[in-house]
């Protein structure tokens, strides 16, 4: 097998840019949170490829917690995108200008 | 070419363009059933990578749990996407300027670091293995990990109530 290393780090750097374009360019909450999943999950394979390279279960840890933090952080999400969305009937952030 | 290697670029392309068509929808359930299948091919990368228990759990709770969550709330919530545009032209020039500089700089230093080039060596975690490390390594973190899953959750039920005043109206 001869995959570089270098490989798996820039296909987890096109993933991380491609949430992180959903996150930025995009006008629905929930998309912008859908790109933060993209993020986590880019972040997650350049672990997991760094943990294959040196040969350290420490890479797969992180991983874990990562699912573990991606879980936490999306059920909180979609709480607050529901709550908003019955407070003020829209999705785009730039209809949330009252701070009330 | 060996099997490994075409595997590993299939996968690869399959992530990346599932993925890129997941940001690109506006239908907002088709962007979630494509990100699935970005997310099983991050499995299939991490069984490939020697990680069988890790490429469950991506199957499980992300492909499984997460993303099912979203189709609730989508069907839930009924939303007519806003009509989208990118950028403001003023913004867009800044924009392009500074991710094609970090493009440039991160080619850079993938081509010059030397650990880059080396070739991935081929081993396998046992989960039953995984899983004695995690708890004798890293078991405040487990904890730490399990007490965070409780706040999100009680956050959730909390935020999910409606406040008084609207449930009397």
């Amino acid at each position: 097998m001869a995959v570089p290393f270098g490989y798996v780090l820039a296909l987890a750097g096109i993933v991380v840019a491609l949430g992180m374009v959903c996150a930025v360019a995009r006008r629905n909450l929930i998309m912008i949170l859908l790109g933060v999943e993209v993020m986590l999950n880019g972040a997650a394979i350049a672990f997991t490829g760094a943990a294959l390279r040196w040969q350290q279960l420490e890479g797969q840890t992180f991983v874990l917690f990562i699912i573990a933090v991606a879980a936490a952080e999306v059920s909180l999400g979609l709480a607050l995108i529901v709550y908003l969305y019955h407070r003020t009937g829209s999705l785009d952030p730039q209809d949330y200008q009252v701070l009330k | 070419m060996t099997l490994f290697n075409a595997l590993f670029f299939a996968i690869a392309a399959l992530i990346v363009a599932s993925t890129a068509l997941a940001v690109t929808r506006r239908n907002l359930v088709h962007a979630v059933i494509y990100l699935i299948f970005g997310f099983f091919g991050s499995a299939f990368l991490f069984y490939l990578f020697g990680a069988p228990f890790l490429a469950a759990l991506m199957v499980i709770v992300y492909a499984g749990a997460i993303m099912i969550l979203f189709l609730f709330i989508i069907m839930m919530l009924r939303v007519e996407a806003p009509e989208e545009r990118l950028f403001p032209p003023r913004q867009l020039l800044p924009a392009v300027l500074f991710a094609a500089a970090y493009v440039v700089i991160g080619a850079l230093l993938l081509v010059q670091d030397p650990s880059s080039a080396a070739v991935l060596p081929e081993a396998r975690t046992e989960p039953a293995a995984f899983g004695r490390y995690i708890f004798t390594q890293s078991w405040l973190a487990v904890e730490i990990a399990s007490l965070l899953l409780l706040v999100a959750m009680v956050g959730a039920l909390l935020i999910g109530k409606r406040p008084a005043r609207e449930r009397e109206e």
